[in-house]
């Protein structure tokens, strides 16, 4: 029901929304919570175990009760909190957890034969027979258990995230929040103050309190006019420091568009903060705390303060005759308020019999609820005091068992915090988190001045440890009264009371948890799931401590509090993972032919980060194999183009630069000749292979080096540390080229006619021998010759700086296609490789030693070098290793597949009996069947045997026949030719 | 995690490759048994409290750097270069 005279929303600004399809209209700044309760609505949804019929609870982001799901751009997101869900026109929300509908909820049958669900039920009641868990228990519990749907559709929304660096990060902007800031800003900090509300004020947003002679209203919005008007303060509202990290580190959400109907489909959800902040104010307020009482999760039993801010923040009234019952002064705020707006009052009940309180309306002191009635919403409430037991009518009772301080931030680097008996409250204890200074009520200070004079001390303590000489005396005072409670966690009585409304935890789930010795506070909560919902019990865990404390027999303080962890509250994984989505997971790295290659509708595939085309496909071909055979054939018949830029280069310059590489390969480099080209091998410190690829000198003091596309970066890292680890004073200086150069494979018999043809000056092939490299020019272009290899033909490489690497990719492959050859991808690449025996790292896969993949001799005897020690283990020289050879399908054209074990014929297929495995395979169009390259225990002794090939995935077993290496060529005739 | 990096400045963890303890320095001699070589790449301490850790300044200057860092209150206390005589081509 709305009040006329009460509330700051915009009554000129009508919203109309649907909550379960039906329409129901709002005011602008109106909640779903505030408008669903300005049209007498309050019941919201069904609890998650009883399907109890539940309604709004709170005014904040606390909210355990009034969830819902909110229907955007056909996406579903449940479990938001209607309290916090601001309304706009044509927003789409229905409430959860109950079937056929919100009155009546089939499920509402586990309330009745609820003495058989405490905690604990599931544990004993669904363990036998085993199997039946996973096919039967499981899924009845899953499909009745539960709140809100997840949505199984891909998120359709757009995240972003930022981040900001400044001197003082301050956490909520209630009155103490606002007027750090104000300190802080006045005194030229580099302030930020980031609040969850749509609007700073904090609690004084719902209050009436009386600041230096104005409503505090009046005093939030001259604190805000002062502090847009610096230029060193940020403010960010809508956003939740959700949790503090080292070093000074927050992460906060700030939701972006939540409250807005928004059609653009560009529109950013939330946005995902990391703000770094060397000093930091946590002025997170406090949440008041229920009472446990029988029967106290009707719709209609709401906090007082929130009853009290719905009057005061949105002029609704959440009854038409309200109740209020408390243990603290702070509770008489609401009956007083709500009073002065002429809301009838069917009494106020006080636990103590000594509160001084004053009214004209039903007051009983020294009194408790014990029980409510009320079939989908509080109809009564039945009371006891000295003079026995009432039966009130009332549609609405507040209800106020103290405020706990929102200490969950200071505590989530692992500090606890401290029992205060004068509040009843846990407060944050000595320095929680290193640069953090805790104020206001979120340090227990429960008056307004109060809090504004902690506020005056941390300012000035900060601005003592950061210099300055600026010293805040005065701050405003307030009208509000001082906090007298005395603790009342639970009321006796035989019906349920609950806790934890979210989990639909009672208080006989922890004595139930006591009793069978689940004691500590940790055990308590996992046992009876206490304070692990959505809300992470920032209401109820306080309640349940202290009535665990009662059970066992111990002390608040000793009983202590579990782990804060963050979330504060809850946030989507998919905004801290927003840069991260589709193509943004990982960049891109393009070579300088990759536009030709798609042109030329090669299916590209990732190579680390590279991508590189797998084949050309032509005309009249219907599959990949088809098109890569007619490459292998290419190259082997005419010649045949690749593009090979992807590959390491790194390029060397010093006189020390020969020294280095022999330290770091395992044979020698210094022995090369200007103007050559060597294969280098090379190891890990434990003796393994890391990486391999050829090196050329390129003059006397300068090298380059190539490596396999992958490992780029980690043999980068690796060279980087032997360098500035083991020989900082070689003078030896080394950088990455790889982007600089665009390298060509020109590869075939047909390949020196093509250099030939392109170099600008005339071209002696016998000046290149095998493993020669030079310089030449193309169209005038300084360009890098290398006469190598990687295909097992007569071939070349031609490295061109990278600006002109599509035009001679161009060129070339107009030169190959004239002589009946083409271009090659990564399949025929793989296959020519094969052919030859060449390894890559499907074979050098950090397992492999050189001894392993028959390079033993390239391990220097002269010198030393990384991994040169450990090489010699004598495990690692054990002939009964896996070790490389080649392996050829005998069955009629069958595939053989990597990953596949091998098994001596007469063995069984298991672990025991391995032979090794096969590392990589292709067609070869020259066997004309399938080969690969394998690793088998003692594998070069055993050329010629057959072995069998077992696929597990697919269950399939082939015939093979170990083979010596290379199938192609085996003299190197050609490739040497 | 942040690391105040020699040459660059406070930067953020992302920018670095981390790769062990500081043991990893302490390369023995080719002439040294198999069991010094054994504990130089396998056996690492386990501590809690300060340990000292090689980083990679990777997405930076490519410096590799020794970390003090203690495990128990996550302070990062101190950064060195590896390579802190580097003379350079003089």
């Amino acid at each position: 029901m709305r009040i006329t005279s009460k509330g700051i929303v915009n009554r000129d600004q009508e919203v109309t929304f649907l909550f379960d399809s039906k329409p129901y209209k709002g005011f602008a700044g109106d909640t779903v919570a505030s408008a669903l309760l300005a049209n007498d609505v309050n019941l919201v949804g069904r609890s998650f175990k009883y399907h109890r019929p539940r309604g709004i609870l709170g005014i904040g982001s606390e909210e355990p009760n009034a969830l819902i799901s909110v229907h955007k751009r056909g996406k579903i997101e449940p479990n938001v909190r209607a309290t916090t869900q601001e309304i706009y026109e044509g927003l789409i929300v229905t409430s959860q957890n109950s079937w056929p509908s919100l009155k009546f909820d089939a499920l509402a049958i586990n309330d009745i034969i609820a003495p058989f669900f405490s905690a604990g039920f599931y544990y004993k009641t669904f363990m036998w027979p085993p199997r039946f868990w996973e096919a039967l228990y499981e899924p009845i519990i899953r499909h009745a258990a539960g709140l809100g749907k997840l949505d199984s559709e891909p998120d359709v929304d757009n995240y972003d995230q930022n981040f900001a660096f400044c001197d003082l990060l301050i956490i909520g902007g209630g009155p103490s929040g606002l007027f750090s800031a104000l300190l802080a800003g006045r005194a030229g900090l580099d302030v930020i103050l980031v609040d969850e509300n749509p609007k700073f004020g904090g609690r004084l947003l719902f209050e009436n309190t009386i600041i230096d002679g104005n409503h505090c209203l009046d005093w939030i919005q001259s604190c805000l006019g002062e502090l847009k008007s610096l230029k060193n303060v940020r403010l960010l509202s809508r956003a939740t420091v959700f949790g503090i990290y080292d070093q000074g580190t927050f992460g906060v959400l700030e939701r972006i568009s939540r409250h807005t109907h928004d059609s653009e489909s560009d529109t950013v959800l939330d946005c995902f903060w990391r703000i770094v902040a060397s000093r930091s104010i946590l002025a997170s307020g406090a949440i008041e705390r229920h009472i446990a009482f029988g029967n106290n999760d009707r719709p209609g039993i709401m906090m007082a303060s929130a009853v009290r801010g719905y009057l005061n923040h949105y002029g609704v009234a959440a009854g038409t005759s309200i109740s209020i019952f408390g243990n603290n002064d702070d509770a008489f705020n609401t009956a007083y308020d709500l009073n002065s707006a002429g809301v009838e009052i069917a009494a106020y009940i006080d636990s103590r019999s000594y509160a001084d309180i004053q009214g004209d309306f039903p007051i009983f002191r020294g009194a408790e609820v014990y029980d409510t009635g009320g079939r989908l919403g509080l109809e009564h409430i039945c009371i006891r005091d000295e003079k026995g037991e009432h039966k009130i009518q009332t549609d609405c009772l507040g209800m106020s068992g103290g405020w706990n301080p929102s200490i969950h931030l200071s505590c989530h680097t692992n500090a606890k915090p401290e029992w205060r008996n004068e509040i009843a409250a846990f407060t944050p204890k000595g320095q929680s988190v290193s640069g953090l200074l805790v104020v206001g009520s979120a340090n227990g200070h429960f008056t307004t001045s109060d809090c504004f004079k902690s506020v005056c001390e941390a300012v000035n303590e900060l601005l003592k440890s950061k210099g300055r000489k600026i010293k805040h005396k005065s701050y405003p005072i307030a009208s509000d009264l001082e906090y007298n409670i005395s603790p009342l966690w639970a009321v006796e009585g035989n019906k349920r009371a609950w806790l934890d409304f979210q989990n639909d935890v009672t208080t006989k789930d922890i004595k139930q948890s006591v009793d069978e010795n689940f004691r500590s506070v940790e055990h308590m909560k996992r046992y009876t799931t206490q304070g692990m919902a959505t809300d992470q019990g920032k209401g109820s865990n306080v309640i349940a401590i202290a009535l665990l404390a009662d059970a066992s027999g111990e002390t608040i303080e000793n009983t202590g509090t579990t782990t804060f962890r963050p979330p504060y509250t809850p946030i989507p994984i998919a905004a801290i993972g927003s840069s991260g989505r589709n193509k943004g997971f990982a960049p891109e790295r393009l070579a300088t032919t990759h536009a030709a290659s798609i042109k030329l509708a090669a299916p590209m595939i990732e190579a680390g980060l590279w991508y590189r085309p797998s084949f050309y496909p032509k005309i009249g071909e219907d599959n990949w194999l088809q098109s890569c055979n007619r490459e292998v054939v290419n190259v082997r018949q005419s010649v045949g183009i690749c593009d090979v830029s992807t590959l390491g280069k790194i390029e060397f310059h010093g006189k020390d630069a020969a020294k280095f590489l022999d330290f770091v390969y395992t044979n020698s480099f210094s022995s090369l000749a200007v103007g050559r080209v060597r294969y280098g091998l090379m190891l890990r410190e434990d003796g393994f292979i890391m990486d391999d690829g050829t090196s050329a000198r390129i003059a006397e003091n300068s090298y380059l080096m190539t490596t396999t596309t992958a490992a780029a970066g980690s043999v980068m890292r690796h060279l980087d540390f032997i360098h500035q680890a083991y020989c900082p004073k070689l003078h030896v200086r080394f950088a990455s080229v790889t982007e600089q150069w665009a390298q060509f494979s020109v590869s075939g018999p047909k390949s020196p006619d093509i250099i030939s043809s392109i170099v600008d000056e005339p071209f002696n092939e016998t000046d290149w021998p095998f493993m020669a490299c030079g310089e030449v020019k193309v169209m005038g272009i300084k360009t890098r010759l290398f006469r190598i290899s990687f295909s097992g033909e007569l071939g070349y490489e031609l490295a061109i700086p990278s600006r002109f690497g599509g035009s001679l990719f161009d060129l070339l492959k107009l030169e190959a296609e004239q002589r009946g050859g083409g271009v090659y991808g990564m399949e025929a690449m793989n296959v020519l490789r094969l052919e030859k025996g060449f390894i890559t790292h499907a074979e050098i896969d950090g397992r492999a030693t050189a001894y392993d993949v028959g390079m033993q001799k390239m391990l220097s005897e002269k010198k030393d070098f990384i991994g040169n020690k450990m090489a010699q283990r004598p495990g690692l020289l054990d002939p009964n290793r896996e070790r490389l050879v080649g392996l050829k399908s005998t069955g009629p054209q069958s595939s053989l597949s990597a990953g596949s074990l091998l098994f001596n014929n007469d063995d069984e297929p298991l672990a025991d009996n391995s032979q090794g495995h096969i590392s990589s395979v292709a067609f070869s169009p020259i066997e004309n069947c399938y080969i690969g390259l394998a690793f088998v225990k003692r594998g070069p002794e055993r050329s010629g045997e057959k072995i069998k090939a077992v696929n597990f995935l697919t269950n399939t077993e082939l015939n093979c026949e170990i083979c010596p290496l290379p199938f192609y060529d085996p003299d190197g005739k050609k490739i040497r030719a | 995690m942040r690391i105040i990096c020699p040459n660059c400045g406070e930067r953020d963890i992302r920018e670095f490759y981390y790769r062990g303890s500081e043991n990893d320095l302490d390369r023995p001699k080719l002439e040294d048994s198999l069991s010094n070589w054994h504990s130089f790449l396998h056996l690492r301490d386990n501590a809690a409290g300060e340990v000292r850790d090689l980083w990679y300044h990777e997405k930076g200057c490519n410096s590799w750097l020794i970390v003090t860092r203690n495990t128990i209150t996550h302070d990062v206390i101190r950064t060195e270069l590896v390579n802190s005589e580097d003379e350079g081509l003089a």
